[in-house]
């Protein structure tokens, strides 16, 4: 990591409150973070410390309070509901806890499912699932739906789509909490190896021992963020 | 997103749900169908009751005596009189009279009419084989008679009957034309009938004058100068007595009869109309409840980059394909139906391609007013708490 690159995600001074019967939460109390191309950021914490508000506010599904949150050189903690859409669609790969795919669809229309938002030609479409698909080694099922397939493939499926539009970032919430023990580590070592090839990952979780195989550990509680290893936020 | 994209999406999740889809759909069929075989039946029933009233002849106008004292004919002369008018063709004096009419030992019961020779102009009718009436056969008394064709079958059978004597209430009249088949109307056969010179008919039915003249006016144009005309010369006639008389113009029954089919069929389609409404309540309902089914797909579509747009065509798009596909479905059936129903109770049904189209389009509309609501609510749903959703 040299210093000139430009960082991928810098949070300054981020919060977020809810209204909650009353009284105001803090979820996320004035967060700074930094994350640099290629970088493997895990952040760690246990429920209810403010993670999953964090996860949203930095996959665009959610903005912030106050605070600022440039993502990929554009500022984007005030925009609007079909701007983050776009920079959701364009910026971020979403790898969810419970795969989300959408059971109607096969893999391969799962896969193609962002490249059609993003108002790719059919052409350029079908190269790109294909080979994402090749990426994850699910080519030969990419007929299959969601229910014909294990966890494990389904979570590749899920990985699939998300690169399938080759987004800077790719922000996995708890990939494994679905899936048993072997599988769960096949794809972390998948995700690994994502990482190894380029991809800048943010990995949420609240089990340490998957947090360890990050390169960089930041783990929050009650809304404050502190890191573990590496350089200081 | 695209059309095709959208209507792809469309019909994989309307197939998804067939039943339900189906189910759906059968307010807008039922509806669709109702508006397509009634509004066919309805201007079936107007063409043919149009093409009845017009086969009585174009620019008709029947002039009824109805008499005033002991005048309650006018004579050959007084209703020749009536030509004098500006914008007559044609006019025909006519005095029926039922009689038994006889060949050998064939006998019919027939309206024997006495007229003149433009009586066949007036009615439409056409000679198919020999002569009609000329005038010189009223100014000789000639005992001459001219037979429908349904008469000539009747007493002629196959053999032809020009040149051969008839018996009209016993006196010979010599057959010198067959008339062409007109067909029959609401009035009875055309077919059924004997002509013979106005002159001849006052001696032998011992009756003087005409109660009845047909007048043909050149062109619809003059209609009116005409009626107004005959109005001033009977009112005269009968010295401002406007109950003895009575003038029937042929164009304002056709009106009167297109205007209460037209109210008809006005109200049949505003029946059918109304269950489309229904219809279209229905996919609305269906659609709501696809939206809350659906809520995770659409936090799904909407975190990896879908907009408000695309989830609005999409819903958008489903509920067009559903009610459109009814109103496809209604057009099939409801041609069928029509058909079956013109075949059953032997109506006369009319297609017309504007109503189909309407129907179809106002269909397809209808998936738009209704989806539009289910739709925007799915477009408008949180991301985050559309993905929290179980």
């Amino acid at each position: 990591m040299t210093l000139s690159t430009e960082p991928l995600i810098r949070i300054e001074r981020l919060s977020k409150q809810y209204e909650m019967g009353g009284e105001t939460i803090r979820a996320l109390d004035e967060v700074s973070l930094t994350v640099l191309p290629g970088d493997f950021l895990a952040i760690v914490g246990p429920s209810g410390s403010g993670k999953s508000t964090l996860m949203n506010v930095v996959g665009c599904l959610d903005t912030a309070t106050s605070g600022d949150y440039w993502l990929d050189g554009e500022e984007v903690s005030r925009l609007r509901d079909n701007k983050l859409a776009e920079i959701r669609n364009r910026k971020i790969g979403f790898i969810f806890q419970g795969f989300n795919l959408l059971a109607k669809l096969t893999a391969y229309e799962n896969v193609e499912l962002p490249l059609i938002y993003r108002g790719i030609s059919v052409k350029n479409r079908r190269q790109q699932v294909v080979e994402a698909l090749r990426k994850v080694g699910l080519e030969e099922r990419m007929n299959h739906r969601p229910v014909e397939l294990s966890g494990g493939q389904q979570q590749r499926v899920a990985i699939a789509r998300a690169l399938a539009g080759n987004p800077p970032i790719l922000l996995a919430d708890e990939p494994t909490g679905a899936l048993d023990t072997k599988t769960g580590k096949e794809v972390m070592n998948f995700i690994q190896e994502l990482n190894a090839a380029g991809h800048t990952i943010v990995l949420i979780t609240h089990d340490i021992s998957i947090s360890r195989q990050a390169r960089r550990v930041v783990q929050i509680e009650d809304g404050r963020l502190s890191e573990e290893e590496g350089q200081p936020v | 997103m695209n059309m095709a994209q959208g209507l792809k999406m469309a019909f994989k999740s309307i197939l998804s749900n067939k039943l339900r889809s189906l189910l759906t759909m059968l307010g807008i069929i039922i509806g669709v169908t109702a508006v397509i075989a009634l509004i066919s039946l309805g201007q079936g029933a107007t063409k043919s009751v149009t093409a009845q009233v017009q086969s009585l002849g174009t620019n008709l106008l029947t002039v009824n005596i109805l008499g005033r004292g002991t005048t309650n004919t006018l004579t050959e002369k007084e209703a020749n009189a009536l030509r004098d008018i500006q914008g007559i063709q044609y006019l025909a004096p006519a005095s029926t009279s039922n009689a038994s009419v006889k060949y050998s030992t064939k006998s019919v019961d027939v309206n024997v009419i006495g007229t003149n020779s433009e009586y066949a102009d007036v009615r439409e009718y056409k000679i198919a084989s020999g002569r009609f009436l000329s005038q010189i056969d009223l100014d000789f008394y000639q005992k001459i008679a001219i037979i429908g064709s349904q008469s000539a079958s009747d007493l002629f059978g196959f053999s032809n009957p020009i040149g051969q004597y008839v018996q009209i209430n016993g006196s010979r009249y010599k057959v010198v034309g067959v008339l062409a088949s007109k067909g029959s109307t609401t009035n009875g056969s055309n077919d059924d009938v004997v002509m013979i010179p106005l002159t001849s008919a006052e001696r032998i039915f011992k009756a003087k004058g005409v109660r009845t003249v047909y007048v043909q006016v050149a062109t619809d144009k003059q209609i009116d100068s005409v009626v107004g005309g005959l109005n001033t010369a009977l009112s005269k006639k009968f010295r401002g007595n406007t109950d003895s008389y009575r003038v029937f113009n042929q164009s304002d029954i056709l009106s009167t009869l297109n205007n209460v089919t037209g109210t008809l069929t006005v109200a049949l389609g505003g029946i059918a109309g109304i269950s489309l409404l229904v219809g279209g309540i229905g996919i609305m309902n269906i659609m709501l409840v696809s939206v809350t089914e659906r809520t995770r797909e659409i936090g799904i579509r909407k975190a990896i980059g879908a907009k408000k747009r695309d989830i609005l065509t999409q819903f958008l798009i489903e509920s067009m394909a559903l009610s459109g596909l009814g109103g496809i479905l209604g057009i099939g059936i409801g041609v069928g139906a029509a058909q079956l129903v013109s075949s059953m109770l032997k109506m006369q049904v009319a297609f017309s391609l504007n109503i189909i189209l309407i129907a179809f389009v106002f269909s397809v509309l209808i998936g738009v007013i209704f989806g539009m609501f289910p739709a925007n609510k799915a477009a408008k749903l949180k991301p985050i708490e559309a993905l929290r959703f179980e």
